[in-house]
């Protein structure tokens, strides 16, 4: 079966986006992701096949080790890890705006 | 449509900056900032202190509907200048996140318009993506419970 696989839906799981913060502030192999979850290995490997095949993730063989990075140059093609902060200041602005716009000066 | 509020965040460093052009005039910006009831009206939250000067200080409380508190997060005011800038931190109460300090700058650009751009240092450059991506989390996390709960409903 070949899943086309998108950003949007690898960014979708929990579970997954908890492995690119992880993986966000250093390379790690497989075995020392999965050991920060619950999760049975073989799922965590499945997440990684996941975010691997839709470039979030990049493998690198470091001698016998295959260590994951994050890809961010993906990262930032999506921007959407920074659209909400934009956003969730976006509205604050607007409303700000409308605020002010009506605003009477109290005598 | 052009994006008014702009969020600039270069990889691998621990600060960003969040600009914004406003149809209103410099006096009016500054004082959405600077009055307590205005501040609680587009910020959504409570403010239980707010001292406009130099060595001042603010505190703000979000509760939620049942009277929870959800939020609370304070901060110094180490600058204060009318119309021009504020230099203050920012702290959210009850959470691993550090201090942050914040650089506000007031600008006009015409009678009607101004300009306000903030620069926002963290302590490190993960804390600053961590706090980048909160407002992702949450996002995800409010449809999922939307999703939750029609689906309760179906049932």
């Amino acid at each position: 079966m070949n899943l086309r696989r998108d950003v949007f839906q690898a960014i979708a799981d929990p579970t997954r986006r908890a492995i690119l913060l992880l993986v966000s502030s250093q390379s790690m192999t497989a075995g020392a992701i999965a050991s920060n979850f619950d999760t049975a290995r073989p799922t965590v490997s499945k997440h990684l096949q996941i975010l691997t095949e839709c470039e979030l993730l990049r493998q690198e063989q470091n001698g016998r080790e295959i260590h994951y990075h994050l890809n961010p140059k993906k990262m930032k093609e999506i921007a959407e890890f920074i659209e909400p902060f934009r956003k969730m200041w976006d509205d604050r602005f607007n409303k700000l705006e409308d605020i002010m716009k009506n605003y009477k000066p109290k005598k | 449509m052009s994006q008014k509020t702009t969020v600039h965040a270069e990889d691998g460093k621990q600060e960003l900056t969040i600009t914004r052009v406003f149809d209103l005039p410099l006096e009016l910006l500054f004082k959405a900032y600077t009055d307590a009831e205005i501040i609680a009206q587009w910020m959504g939250t409570k403010v239980l202190k707010l001292e406009n000067k130099n060595h001042g200080g603010y505190r703000f409380e979000t509760a939620d509907a049942q009277g929870n508190v959800v939020f609370r997060a304070n901060g110094t005011i180490h600058e204060f200048s009318p119309n021009q800038k504020i230099i203050r931190t920012f702290e959210m109460e009850n959470t691993p996140f550090a201090t942050q300090l914040e650089f506000l700058e007031f600008e006009s650009l015409s009678e009607n318009t101004s300009k306000i751009n903030i620069h926002i240092l963290y302590k490190s450059v993960a804390l600053r993506n961590q706090i980048l991506q909160l407002p992702f989390a949450q996002g995800i996390n409010i449809a999922h419970n939307r999703l939750q709960d029609i689906v309760q409903k179906l049932k």
